[in-house]
């Protein structure tokens, strides 16, 4: 199979990226129903996958999509979608299959702002969905938040590791700023996926011959099997919150406020952090790079030595349960945020972070 | 003696976990011998959903995959698609494949998808109890219509091989019955075609097998061929509805 064509420097939006960044982590299934903000991805594929001996079909619906991907997960194929907040929704059924039959997959939601059909506004509102399970059932899914479109690329290419690595399906979570917003990024090194190793549990002519038929089942047949599976998925999501947890501590060493956002508001809020430090105060950021698992550790660390966190989300509130959760009541836990295509300015971060100080009045 | 039929080989020699007349037994013993026919059981994949069609996994010594209820096709193109060299087949019931699952149904077959479906009707829902499908007969009485389907409140019945057959991607359609031994000739030759439609012409195959369901007909078994009979193929008639 043929490799991505793209100079390893180059100039890219957001969801191009990411489409490279799928590509070169040996992604060669892609299907996927146009929506926006996330459409140039889909296009992405539609050009270059076929390029690189892939395949890319644009499906009847969301709930085909997924499916589909379903499939070539079954068959141990390095196989993606994407789409973006309702779309996400029809996907839960999907989703909930996959990480019961513990299928390794890449789902990318490029999300819009409120629930229903809401409008293609930046926004963080499908935290809780993303994070908490989403579908039916006892679940969790790895989730990636990129800042940029360096990460969109770089998450893109090591979701598939990820996802292989725990047999579970990771997904990124990504506004439409960091979507639609161009910069200069730096494509990660090509995997072949002609080299990646068989899947030993894997269905299909490709994975024979072997011994024994192979078994891709979203539930057992008796109540102790089941009983057992839930235990043995519990067990996997302690190994991968064990191991995997990311986040990025910002000028947090000796901050005396810390912010804690993800994805665009993370960035937004790392400009406030540098205006506070530069008017005397010190502030730091805490960024889940990893949404789930959540860095629940490095805020309780954080949590016994600071005055305060404020969290800074795009939404009415969500990622601010999991801060005051970790928080243990050790420190007060302030909110900025707003759903519906709010996005905070540094200036209006930096005076909530000053008058939950007692600094200025907010 | 001699032995003319004995249990395919693709067989687990699991008991099938079907009700006493049910035809899902028959039909799943056909796929089983087409399969060592045609010499296949190292490359096909049989993807399973919902309803009473889940359990065939525990009784074909094959790969398998276990979709959602409906979206037995979109994970078969799935499979297909990244195993090309596979037989990849779809076992579907009436609600499965013709509610929840026409979408994707439909859609698989209009791309012309090198899969095989083998799609059992028996008129209702068998796992849930007996609720409609979208086969159920007109007046015929179910647990959420007890009082029979009425079209003017509930439509008419869907016939799944003629829809289908309309499309073109599909190389294959035929609708079949098991309910006497010349049918279940028949239904076994009708199957090997949609494997074939697969294999021989890279196309879309689909056999729709008429079938009991006695317990949520409230038959007995002998009743309920006869059932097929006076009831389904009048409204569901026997046939190849398309062949490339
Ligand atoms: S409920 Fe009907 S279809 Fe299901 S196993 Fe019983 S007889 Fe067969």
């Amino acid at each position: 199979m043929k490799g991505p064509e793209i100079a390893p420097r180059t100039m890219m939006k957001g969801n191009e990226a990411l489409a490279e960044g799928a590509l070169r982590g040996g992604c060669r299934f892609y299907f996927g129903y146009p929506i926006t903000p996330q459409n140039e991805l889909l296009e992405y594929m539609a050009v270059h996958l076929p390029r690189c001996g892939g395949v890319f079909l644009q499906t009847e619906s969301e709930l085909a999509a997924i499916s589909m991907v379903y499939g070539v997960a079954s068959t141990g194929r390095r196989a993606m979608t994407s789409s973006s907040s309702p779309g996400i929704s029809l996907m839960q059924e999907g989703i909930s299959y996959l990480a019961s039959a513990e299928l390794p997959c890449l789902i990318v939601n490029i999300t819009r702002g409120s629930p229903g059909l809401g409008r293609i506004t930046p926004a963080q509102s499908d935290y809780f969905q993303a994070v908490k399970g989403g579908g039916h059932g006892d679940y969790r899914l790895i989730v990636l938040a990129p800042v940029g479109v360096q990460e969109m690329a770089d998450f893109a290419c090591e979701a598939f590791e990820l996802a292989e690595r725990y047999r579970a399906p990771v997904m990124i979570l990504g506004d439409g700023i960091v979507g639609q917003m161009m910069e200069p990024v730096r494509l990660p090194c090509p995997v072949d996926p002609g080299e990646t190793p068989v899947a030993r549990w894997a269905v299909g002519e490709w994975s024979r011959p072997r011994a024994r038929r192979n078994l891709v089942l979203s539930a057992p047949l008796t109540d102790p099997e089941l009983r057992q599976m839930n235990l043995d998925l519990q067990e996997k999501y302690h190994r991968i919150a064990q191991a995997e947890t990311r986040y990025e501590a910002y000028r947090t060493e000796d901050a005396e406020m810390v912010i804690v956002a993800f994805g665009i508001a993370a960035r937004l809020s790392m400009e406030a952090v540098d205006s506070l430090r530069d008017q005397g105060v010190r502030a730091g950021l805490l960024r889940p790079i990893t949404l789930w698992p959540f860095p629940s550790r490095a805020l309780e660390d954080l949590s016994g030595r600071v005055l305060g966190f404020l969290v800074v989300e795009m939404n009415e509130g969500q990622m601010v349960e999991d801060v005051c959760a970790c928080s243990l009541g050790r420190a007060p836990v302030g909110f900025l945020g707003g759903g519906g295509g709010f996005v905070p300015t540094p200036a209006q971060i930096a005076k909530r972070a000053l008058s939950m100080l007692g600094g200025v009045p907010a | 003696m001699r032995l003319v039929k004995g249990r395919p080989r693709c067989l687990t020699g699991a008991g099938f976990l079907y009700c006493p007349g049910c035809h899902h037994g028959i039909v799943l013993r056909l796929v089983a011998e087409t399969i060592d026919e045609l010499g296949i059981a190292a490359k096909a994949v049989m993807v399973t959903s919902i309803g009473c069609s889940v359990r065939c996994w525990t009784n074909l010594d094959i790969d398998a995959c276990q979709g959602a209820h409906g979206r037995g096709l979109a994970v078969a193109t799935g499979i297909k698609r990244a195993s090309p060299g596979s037989v990849v087949f779809t076992y579907q019931g009436d609600g499965d494949l013709a509610a929840i699952g026409m979408a994707e149904t439909l859609h698989a077959a209009a791309r012309g998808e090198a899969v095989t479906v083998i799609f059992v009707n028996n008129a209702v829902f068998g796992a849930t109890g007996g609720q409609m499908a979208p086969t159920t007969l007109l007046g015929m009485k179910t647990s959420t219509y007890p009082e029979g389907r009425d079209a003017r409140h509930t439509g008419y019945p869907i016939r799944v091989a003629e829809l289908l057959a309309s499309l073109e991607g599909v190389t294959y359609s035929a609708r079949v019955a098991v309910n006497s031994p010349a049918r279940v000739r028949e239904a076994s030759r009708a199957v090997r075609k949609a494997f074939l439609a697969q294999m021989d012409k890279e196309g879309f195959g689909i056999v729709e097998v008429l079938s009991a369901c006695p317990v949520n007909l409230k038959l007995s078994p002998v009743e309920a061929l006869k059932w097929i009979d006076d009831a389904m193929i009048p409204c569901f008639p026997l046939g190849v509805f398309q062949e490339r």
